[in-house]
């Protein structure tokens, strides 16, 4: 039952990831792209969470944690680039 | 492994999965950018934290360890998400919103995002480089 259930949450996430791949080449303002990356970070986090229970390991929660720290700073670093022109002033 | 065990570890990956998937989908479904900034908080909330309860009781039930590494994530995630999305809308208000559309504050400084920061004086802010020089 886990099986089945992993393989439907991995679909729901892919899919998910190409809906985000979508809003970035579509979005029409700056938000809408930094939004749907912020979005694409939270789905690749679950992604190897889901992967992690797949294979039976938990050699992937640093990686994750990683990637959500990175995600983080590039959000707020984007942002501060279109928002002032410059990330550290 | 029992069988309610299986159960109650698959309910929390299909909640999970689901409200991914909506999170990603309002992406698509929502008409503005500032409607856009509530859908993806549904799959930070309640995606990732039935992923990462589903994981804990896997790894607690099923393998036998005990781990807090999952309770790490939430907490950053839930703590990380308010301040990109206060971020985000603050983008789309530089750009798209004009200073004399918002209402006003009703107090002594105006809006952080279009006025000088208070104990800023004109003279100051005119220097280039400063921080707190708002560049409208």
């Amino acid at each position: 039952m886990i099986a089945y259930a992993l393989i439907f949450a991995l679909g729901c996430y892919g899919l998910g990831l190409l809906i985000n791949l979508w809003r970035i080449a579509v979005g029409p303002h700056n938000a809408d792209r930094i939004l749907a990356l912020d979005t694409m970070v939270i789905n690749v986090i679950a992604l190897l969470i889901l992967y992690g229970i797949l294979q039976g390991t938990a050699i992937y929660y640093e990686a994750s944690m990683l990637i959500a720290m990175v995600g983080f700073v590039s959000t707020v670093a984007y942002c501060r680039f279109v928002l002032r022109g410059d990330i550290i002033e | 492994m029992p069988a309610l065990t299986e159960l109650i570890i698959a309910v929390f990956l299909v909640i999970s999965g689901i409200f991914g998937l909506v999170g990603s989908y309002g992406l698509i479904k929502l008409q503005d950018t500032l409607q856009r900034i509530h859908a993806p908080t549904k799959a930070t909330t309640l995606g990732m934290g039935g992923v990462l309860i589903a994981s804990m009781l896997f790894f607690w039930l099923v393998k036998g360890t005990f781990s807090f590494h999952e309770l790490m994530i939430t907490l950053f995630m839930f703590l990380t998400a308010p301040i990109s999305a206060h971020f985000i809308a603050k983008t789309y208000m530089k750009s798209n919103i004009r200073p004399e559309n918002v209402p006003e504050t009703e107090r002594d400084y105006g809006w952080a995002l279009y006025d000088d920061p208070p104990g800023h004086s004109e003279q100051d802010s005119a220097t280039p480089g400063q921080p707190g020089n708002v560049q409208t």
